[in-house]
């Protein structure tokens, strides 16, 4: 969880929350690996409906960098990131069909 | 002379439908089921079919699966991975002191990373008292773990009476299914866990096969980090045949359970019965709540292996208790534990039957089994009883 500063430095896209926002579904991949935080999020976005919000649980720092940018390439909005005590919480709404 | 295989816990063959369902795999469809050309695409439906149907005979969902190479690894994934993920909660664990080893020495491992482990006592049965399990949670306790049928002496424990109290706790409760899943009917969802082990060399399924249970949910840190298989929680290359053949095992035992319990049960009341007319042989074990196939004994004034060692010449195949203890030619900690004397528990011998076992064997085997004790005991130095010998104290640790 240190990097965050760094990253934060590095990508001023970074939107830290203040608080978490509502998601319409959550799914928890802490403790999981790269690339299990981008496969997860493509399996979860096809479950949810558009404009409805995915909350991604995870402890690992690369996300920092790979989903903001994975929603980048895929058009989909990237809400923000609130940091939990051990883990990251990121916020996605779903703008397309994948 | 044709051999009786009395030891069922220990593994068993094959199923042969099992067999012809793996082969495939070994041969045409060779690939690695991350490759994105068909024969990736095959071994990977045949995994997911696999999962599917290994989850179907615990009533579990498929994603809940995640498959291991064997029960130790699973044990090992579940005392490491919950300890390790609910640290920062509490660093307590509780197991009983009649776990395989694969359980306890994983406590001990996490002793040494400065968590705390209580390990319960058992009555004479073997079993767990859950007012025990209610007294030993603290606020830091993370993680209870207590196998669900011993495979040393055949006793199933009231895990759903467990889970409940430490679910009410809110702390996560895993079971080591190893010797029951494919013995007796398990359902996640009546017995409450968490996560449950279990291998399908128990259940006519091929050696280095195995899953571990995790309830959806449950947060857990992987043994094995590398690529994306089994969810990111289990990398490597899976054993795809092995796969293949535990999801086989599993659809058939689904099928066949109730035939096979109730094939074994009164062949393994016959061997208790006549066990029990020769004198100083005790059952070890629940006399009712023990699994179905299995019949443990304690037969005094000889020792277990003398024992394995004539049966085998006589063509029956059996055990003398934990394969670990045996090596080790020390005290089953299991038998100590029941509070057997050390002197007795070297008497130990275990028959499992399955569904291969016949009427005639049984018959042969109560015909040669007195026999053999009879002809021990001649030889034996403490024919005329343990004088001298019952202040041996136990070498075995928790």
């Amino acid at each position: 969880m240190r990097t965050i500063e760094a990253h934060t430095v590095q990508n001023g896209e970074l939107n830290f929350l203040d608080k978490p926002l509502e998601a319409d579904a959550t799914t928890d991949i802490i403790y999981m690996m790269c690339p299990m935080h981008l496969l997860t999020i493509e399996d979860q976005v096809k479950e949810i409906e558009k404009g409805q919000v995915l909350s991604i649980l995870t402890d690992y720092d690369g996300a920092l960098e790979d989903i903001p940018e994975w929603c980048e390439k895929t058009g989909n909005e990237f809400l923000g990131i609130y940091e939990d005590d051990d883990h990251y919480k990121f916020f996605i709404r779903k703008l397309k069909e994948s | 002379m044709n051999k009786i295989y009395m030891d069922h816990v220990a593994t068993n063959p094959l199923h042969p439908e099992v067999l012809d369902a793996m082969m495939p795999y070994f041969k045409e469809h060779f690939g690695n089921p991350l490759s994105l050309y068909e024969p990736g695409v095959i071994a990977r439906e045949a995994i997911e079919a696999a999962r599917a149907a290994t989850a179907e005979l615990i009533n579990a969902k498929a994603k809940e699966i995640i498959f291991t190479a064997s029960g130790a690894e699973a044990n090992n994934f579940a005392l490491k991975g919950i300890a390790f993920a609910h640290q920062n909660k509490g660093k307590h664990i509780i197991v009983s002191k009649v776990e395989h080893h694969s359980v306890l020495n994983s406590a001990r491992f996490l002793e040494k990373q400065g968590f705390a482990v209580t390990y319960l006592p058992v009555d004479k049965y073997g079993m767990v008292n859950p007012a025990d399990v209610k007294k030993a949670i603290i606020d830091e306790t993370i993680l209870v773990s207590i196998i669900h049928a011993s495979p040393e002496i055949g006793t199933i424990q009231p895990i759903a009476e467990i889970s409940k109290i430490v679910k009410e706790k809110g702390v996560v409760f895993h079971t080591d299914s190893t010797s029951s899943v494919g013995n007796i009917p398990v359902d996640t969802e009546s017995l409450g866990i968490d996560l449950m082990t279990f291998a399908a060399h128990q259940f006519y399924g091929p050696k280095g096969a195995a899953a571990l249970y995790v309830r959806s949910g449950t947060r857990i840190v992987p043994l094995i980090y590398g690529g994306i298989q089994e969810g990111g929680r289990r990398a490597g290359t899976e054993n795809v045949p092995a796969i293949v053949g535990m999801g086989k095992a599993a659809e058939i035992t689904k099928r066949d359970l109730d035939k096979r319990i109730a094939h074994v049960i009164p062949l393994r009341d016959s061997i208790i019965s006549n066990a029990l007319k020769i004198d100083k042989v005790i059952l070890t074990g629940h006399p009712e709540q023990r699994l179905p196939g299995h019949a443990s004994f304690v037969v005094e004034y000889i020792e277990g292996e003398a024992m394995l060692m004539m049966l085998a010449v006589k063509g029956i195949y059996s055990a003398s208790g934990s394969a670990c203890s045996s090596k080790a030619l020390k005290s089953s900690p299991v038998l100590i534990s029941i509070g057997i004397p050390v002197h007795l528990a070297q008497g130990s011998v275990v028959f499992t039957l399955g569904e291969s076992t016949t009427t005639e064997e049984i018959k042969y085997f109560n015909e040669t089994f007195p026999q053999i004790i009879s002809r021990l005991r001649e030889i034996s130095p403490y024919a005329q009883g343990w004088e001298g010998t019952e202040d041996s104290t136990c070498t075995a640790k928790k």
